[in-house]
């Protein structure tokens, strides 16, 4: 301490006597900072990759499939309004084989255009070449796919592509900003192995799906600027008679759905959780640093009376602050960082760029330090006003005692029911109102984060149980090629390991209600179905009667259309022709959009007889391996998804990942009440130090002074309790809300069990900090508190 | 055995050091005393000279180094704290110098923490009235004056009728009318409840109103005095 100023040492000191109080402050600003750079970092680092990536790979706007559109309508494409570039491409879907995995995997095959560069949604290759037009079988594949199965270039796959058995050599292995989040269908979480994207040239591709000369997808990007609605209605326009199911925008491109809704997470997350921290943080800091000054009144005073200034003074209960607020900013920024690099490590298990760093960049660090140094100070100022103000003859008198007559509190003195402890520790919250709410405050907010956080895993197990294993309670759906006869049903139900089979229809059209317009797929399903059924909110089955519509509500919301309505259907797979269709009920659907008929009503509006697009099965998981082996090969099939592994996958993803969040927020939620009951009943200890020695000298034994210093803290912890919970419904709901998308929805349930887990952790921390001060009145020296004025 | 065939408090050999080595400070040095039950007994010396720490180990706040300290015949030298809270409880009452009342309590709910654990104790009222503040007893610690708060931690004191009254500097922050009135209430307790009663001062005038008065210096007890005949507080010389 050599050097030092006289005064520096004591802040020194000061800070090693606080050193529990003032690291659990120091950890609720690490909190907030280590979730802000953590949030704000994350979202810059996942935008900013996204753009580069989007920008440097000419990543589309506007996809526009059809049926089989001849290759020269490119030009008319080209010279539409608003159109920067386009590429036609061809795309299809494949079954592959892979050895030693006994489900098949699905592929996305798509051609590159041949000795050039695409000018929209170009790869990225990290190994090997380009296929060589001249040959027919070269294939680059999707580096996640390639990893989960070992490929490298030289490697040979097997698919089935339109029924026929293809033999396909690697040559590259690829990254793609259409496939960041790279799913088969049917799945909602990434399972590498089960999705492949295979990138053909387009003469090999065009050749094997029979579109020589003719496209069945238009990618677009757009002119800055430029209504992307135009674009899709003069593509629509365009392609009508090439049979078009409607353009889209990036806002239906379900790996950018995914990427948005998660950067949509994010900054909601951001909004929230940083600022609850530094407010407690603030509160926290003012407590005790009053407390600080209402000890150290009368070293203030001899201070001023030494010559010390008033701004001597401020500034050294400032630094003091500063010193606690620092320790957190380091804390935080390395918590940030090591979480930001834990999460981004997360990312890129789900989200496949080519690069992604976490990179908290300087703005939003220097904001981090602004943001804390508003907090803290902002809680310091109030208190260190006081010791501005104190007037150095006035600081040297030892303060009144405190005065209990004048607080609402002192009017239970006439209710005689109540025993002089209880009443002691009544006058106390009544005398001090302003903290008492905030302590309550405090402590509410770790009960509400605690509740709105755990509230992710009992609604993420509603939805899966909704949509898995009540609504939807097939274990393989196998989609044909072409819409075929019923008949098709009966050789699919004989596959092995099938238990029951249930036929669907799926037709993409166009709703329209009023201005508003949604393309979706119609499923239609036999009368009485039991594998895909259509819930209502009480998870009873609802029908659609003959011709009627059911549509699940985000759609039927969208459209603007209510039961009893009717809507415009165009039906966009070969022939285009307009039908209108009763809404005869709204269902709830967690994932995705429903728009369910009955199969019959449905083939006959298409006028297409008794056909079927597939088949949902419930097998016997034992023969899965001949299953999948029969479906591999199967002449027709043109793609297998995997309900129950979906499931599966999605658990997984909840136990693992998801899990190790929630329990991060869970430990930063349980920091908040650590800190704040922590403090409170050190600082109810010091104020109350000499009292509580007082009643040990007045034979009252250790548990019932204990009784006096933590049923303040008990009775404030006790009220916090349903005003946390209450506070952790309203932020569920909000966060149910704010992160709905077009691909999920978050079913609003909280688990009763949610509650009592966080009013647990909130219980256990509250008898813990009680335990860590009670044995400090063990410790009173009962002569020493006696002897000496306060 | 009863109560009466020991005197109140007897010591033997009492010896009290704190800290250890070259930091060990003797506050007391092989103290042998004995009172008998019911007297009230003036402590006089100078600070430092060990008649505090003598008061708090005869109170049950602290242990003896050494020797034996026997509260009517029970040997309470080396009680562990349990005990010592119960002897607190059962049978001593404190007043100090600072008062050290309840801020968050009136007059009379300083006095119920004190009746509401004790076996035998008066009503509250009664023992603030015994100090002469009855009409007084709805009041908080901040609205009363020194003396009002010292008597106060009086009535709070004998309300339980204890065995023994330890008075630390009772008087020590209180000016000489005030100071007489404290005395004043000390001595109708100790006439009123019987109990023995201990008082530690500076004020060598306070001795004339004692049954009996210890000297102490330097850690020891130098000299016992007894009164043939005691002086009421009004006309101490103060």
């Amino acid at each position: 301490m050599v050097g030092l100023r006289a005064l520096d040492r004591k802040l020194l000191r000061n800070l090693r006597g606080m050193a529990g109080q003032g690291l659990a402050i120091a950890l609720v600003i690490a909190g907030g900072i280590s979730l802000f750079l953590l949030m704000a970092g994350m979202t810059g680092s996942l935008s900013e990759t996204r753009r580069a990536y989007y920008e440097r790979y000419a990543f589309a706007d506007v996809w526009a499939p059809v049926v089989r559109a001849p290759e020269s309508l490119i030009d008319d494409i080209r010279a539409l309004d608003g159109v920067r570039a386009v590429e036609t491409r061809v795309r299809d879907a494949a079954i592959l084989d892979m050895p030693g995995m006994i489900e098949p995997a699905m592929g996305e095959m798509i051609s590159l255009p041949d000795y050039r560069t695409a000018q929209v949604n170009n790869i990225y290759l990290s190994e090997g070449r380009l296929p060589d037009p001249g040959h027919r079988t070269e294939v680059v594949v999707l580096s996640a796919f390639a990893t989960a199965h070992g490929l490298t270039p030289g490697d040979q796959i097997s698919a089935t592509l339109r029924g026929r058995q293809i033999e396909l050599d690697i040559v590259g292995i690829a990254y793609s900003p259409e496939h960041v989040y790279a799913i088969a269908p049917g799945q909602l979480v990434p399972d590498d192995r089960l999705f492949a994207v295979l990138w053909m040239s387009r003469e090999a591709l065009g050749h094997a799906t029979d579109q020589d000369g003719a496209f069945n997808e238009a990618v677009i990007r757009l002119m800055r600027g430029t209504s992307e609605e135009a674009v899709i209605d003069a593509l629509d326009r365009l392609l009508a008679p090439y049979g078009a199911p409607g353009a889209y925008g990036r806002d239906l491109q379900f790996s950018d759905v995914f990427l948005s809704s998660e950067l949509n997470q994010l900054v909601t997350m951001s909004r929230i959780l940083p600022p609850i921290f530094l407010l407690v943080a603030a509160f926290l800091v003012n407590v005790v640093i009053s407390r600080i000054i209402a000890v150290e009144r009368e070293q203030i005073g001899l201070l001023k009376a030494f010559g010390y200034s008033d701004l001597d003074v401020l500034f050294h209960y400032l630094k003091l602050v500063g010193a606690i607020g620092l320790i957190g900013l380091l804390l935080g920024t390395a918590m940030g960082i090591a979480l930001g690099r834990w999460m981004a490590a997360l990312y890129a298990q789900y989200f496949h760029f080519p690069f992604l760093i976490f990179e908290a960049d300087p703005t939003t660090f220097l904001l981090g330090v602004l943001i804390t140094l508003i907090a803290v100070m902002g809680g310091a100022a109030m208190a260190t006003r006081s010791a501005y103000r104190l007037k150095p003859a006035v600081a040297m008198v030892p303060a009144p005692p405190a005065d209990y007559s004048r607080a609402i509190g002192a009017s239970i003195s006439r209710i005689r029911l109540i025993d002089p402890q209880s009443r002691m520790v009544l006058r106390q919250l009544f005398r001090f109102p302003w903290r008492g709410a905030m302590t309550l405050l405090g402590v509410a907010a770790s009960i509400m984060l605690l509740v709105s956080t755990l509230f992710f895993l009992d609604s993420m197990q509603v939805m899966i149980d909704t949509h898995f294993y009540q609504a939807n309670r097939y274990d393989v759906a196998v989609s044909l090629v072409e819409p075929r006869e019923r008949r098709a049903v009966h050789a699919l139900s004989r596959v092995p390991g099938a238990m029951a089979a249930e036929p669907f229809r799926s037709v993409p059209v166009r709703l329209r209600h009023g201005p508003n317009e949604e393309s979706i797929a119609i499923t239609g399903v036999p009368r009485d179905a039991v594998l895909a059924r259509t819930l209502d909110a009480g998870l009873n089955p609802v029908e659609a009667p003959p011709g009627g519509l059911i549509l699940s509500t985000d759609l039927a919301e969208d459209l603007g259309v209510e039961p009893g309505g009717i809507v415009e259907m165009e039906v966009t797979e070969r022939r285009r022709f307009i039908r209108y269709l009763p809404v005869s009920a709204t269902i709830t659907s967690y994932i995705g959009s429903v728009a369910q008929m009955e199969i019959g009503a449905l083939n006959q509006l298409l006028e297409e007889g008794d056909v079927v697009s597939g088949v949902y099965l419930v097998v016997d998981s034992d023969q899965n391996e001949a299953l999948y082996r029969e479906l591999k090969s199967a002449p027709g099939v043109a793609g297998v998804a995997l309900h129950r592994l979906a499931a599966l996958n999605f658990k997984a993803l909840l136990d693992q990942s998801l899990g190790w969040s929630i329990l991060v927020y869970v430990l930063f939620s349980g920091m908040i009440a650590l800190g704040v009951i922590y403090n409170s009943v050190r600082i109810t200890f010091a104020e109350r130090a000499r009292e509580l020695a007082s009643l040990r000298v007045l034979g009252f034994k250790r548990g019932e002074v204990a009784y006096v210093l933590l049923g303040e803290i008990a009775f404030l912890t006790l009220l916090a309790l349903p005003v946390g919970c209450l506070g952790g419904i309203g932020l569920a709901y909000y966060l149910a809300d704010a992160m709905a998308s077009d691909v999920y929805r978050l079913p609003f349930v909280i688990h009763l069990t949610t509650f009592a887990a966080a009013i647990g952790v909130v219980v256990v921390i509250a008898i813990g900090s009680g335990l860590i001060v009670r044995r400090q009145i063990d410790r009173l020296d009962l002569v020493e508190v006696l002897k000496t004025r306060e | 055995m009863t109560a009466k065939s020991y005197p109140c408090f007897e010591t033997r050999g009492l010896t009290k050091i704190y800290g250890e080595g070259d930091a060990a400070v003797h506050a007391l040095r092989g103290v042998d005393l004995s009172i008998p039950d019911g007297e009230l007994v003036v402590l006089l010396g100078p600070s430092g000279s060990g008649k505090s720490t003598l008061l708090n180990i005869l109170g049950g706040l602290d242990n003896a180094s050494s020797g034996s300290f026997k509260f009517r015949g029970e040997e309470l030298g080396e009680a562990e704290t349990g005990r010592l809270t119960q002897y607190r409880r059962e049978h001593v009452g404190f007043v100090f110098q600072f008062y050290n009342l309840m801020p968050s309590l009136t007059a009379e709910e300083n006095v119920d923490l004190v009746t509401e654990i004790a076996p035998d104790p008066m009503a509250s009222l009664e023992a603030l009235e015994i100090v002469g503040l009855g009409e007084r007893a709805h009041h908080f610690p901040a609205q009363l004056s020194g003396g009002e708060q010292q008597r106060v931690a009086i009535a709070r004191a004998i309300a339980k009728r204890p065995d023994v009254l330890l008075c630390d500097e009772p008087t020590g922050a209180l000016d000489s009318a005030t100071g007489i009135r404290v005395l004043r209430a000390l001595l109708d307790a100790n006439e009123r409840t019987g109990s023995t009663t201990l008082i530690i001062t500076h004020n060598a005038g306070v001795a004339d109103m004692a049954d009996r008065v210890l000297f102490f210096r330097d850690g020891a007890l130098h000299d016992v005095k007894r009164n043939k005949s005691r002086i009421a507080p009004e006309e101490l010389s103060w």
